[in-house]
């Protein structure tokens, strides 16, 4: 199990992704090399999986984006697996994810503007396999995008 | 910034690359995309100042750190009108279980991100923190059972 000092740890990192190890220890109030062995046995044991890069698509010219709930037809006995290998061969989409409620599934879709919404959502989207029901939500603006969880 | 963003073979490589792994040093990522270092760090640092690489995300297990439940909530507003967006809003970030926040059209006017503990620190949440917030109305509520991020039209 964790304890305070990689709570700690991961808490700093949380906040800034971006802290140089010697800062994250400083803040930690650890010393380089407890916090460097920390850091190390907490990606061992998969908790730390890594960092990743955030991309601002509207920098590259994608205004749009859209949220797309999907109730699949389950009499289909592939439904699921056949409609998400066929939403992966669309490059717009950036996330696929599966609920357990209402709804079945979410994809998140990125367009240049409307019209290339239009074009996107009529010829990849409604001809996915499965769909039984869909509706669209457009994103307005991202009020809180950080991701934290409170350790 | 009216000028479109341009990139070419190597920038797409390098974006992919570091969102895999963004604590790639500019060596390994020059090697990976046949750059020298320098090369490679001004490539990352360009794409930067443009605006394209905005920051980072930690990508932790939130499993093993003991929230085991994701729910994702689409809140309606009542009484349109009467209740300040910005009040709900500045409230609705300040709960720390919830961990991202989108205004959106359509159904709902909000769609939030919660990881809860399991379902009855979850039930908790929804009942102590979001249902008390000022203006909700109606929630709707899905359970996240899988998740899958693509690397997107690059």
């Amino acid at each position: 199990m964790l304890d305070d000092t990689d709570r700690r740890i991961l808490r700093q990192l949380q906040a800034d992704p971006t802290l140089s190890r010697p800062d994250l220890a400083e803040r930690a109030g650890l010393n380089a090399a407890t916090c460097w062995r920390r850091l190390e046995r907490l990606r061992e044991r998969g908790v730390l999986r890594g960092s990743r890069a955030v991309i601002d698509w509207s920098a590259l010219g994608y205004t749009v984006e859209v949220s797309l709930r999907i109730t699949l037809d389950k009499t289909a006995p592939r439904a699921f697996e056949e409609f998400a290998g066929a939403a992966r061969q669309i490059p717009e989409v950036l996330e696929i994810q599966t609920f357990l409620g209402q709804v079945d599934v979410r994809l998140g879709l990125i367009a240049r503007d409307l019209a290339h919404y239009q074009t996107l959502y009529r010829e990849r989207i409604l001809t996915l396999p499965h769909i039984a029901d869909l509706e669209a939500l457009m994103h307005v603006a991202r009020i809180k995008t950080d991701e934290t969880v409170p350790l | 910034m009216s000028d479109r963003i341009v990139l070419d073979d190597t920038d797409r490589a390098i974006l992919r690359l570091l969102m895999e792994d963004a604590d790639l040093s500019a060596s390994a990522l020059g090697k990976k995309v046949g750059l020298s270092q320098p090369a490679a760090w001004r490539r990352a640092q360009r794409l930067q100042e443009q605006g394209v690489l905005t920051g980072r995300r930690l990508d932790l297990d939130l499993a093993k750190l003991g929230f085991g439940v994701t729910v994702f909530l689409g809140v309606k507003l009542g009484t349109k009108g009467r209740v300040s967006l910005a009040d709900f809003e500045r409230a609705v970030s300040a709960i720390p279980e919830v961990q991202t926040v989108e205004h959106v059209l359509g159904l709902y006017d909000y769609r939030l991100r919660v990881a809860a503990r399991d379902i009855a620190d979850f039930e908790r949440v929804l009942r102590r923190r979001i249902m008390t917030l000022p203006g909700v109305g109606n929630v709707d509520a899905n359970v996240l059972l899988s998740e899958e991020r693509l690397a997107g039209p690059i």
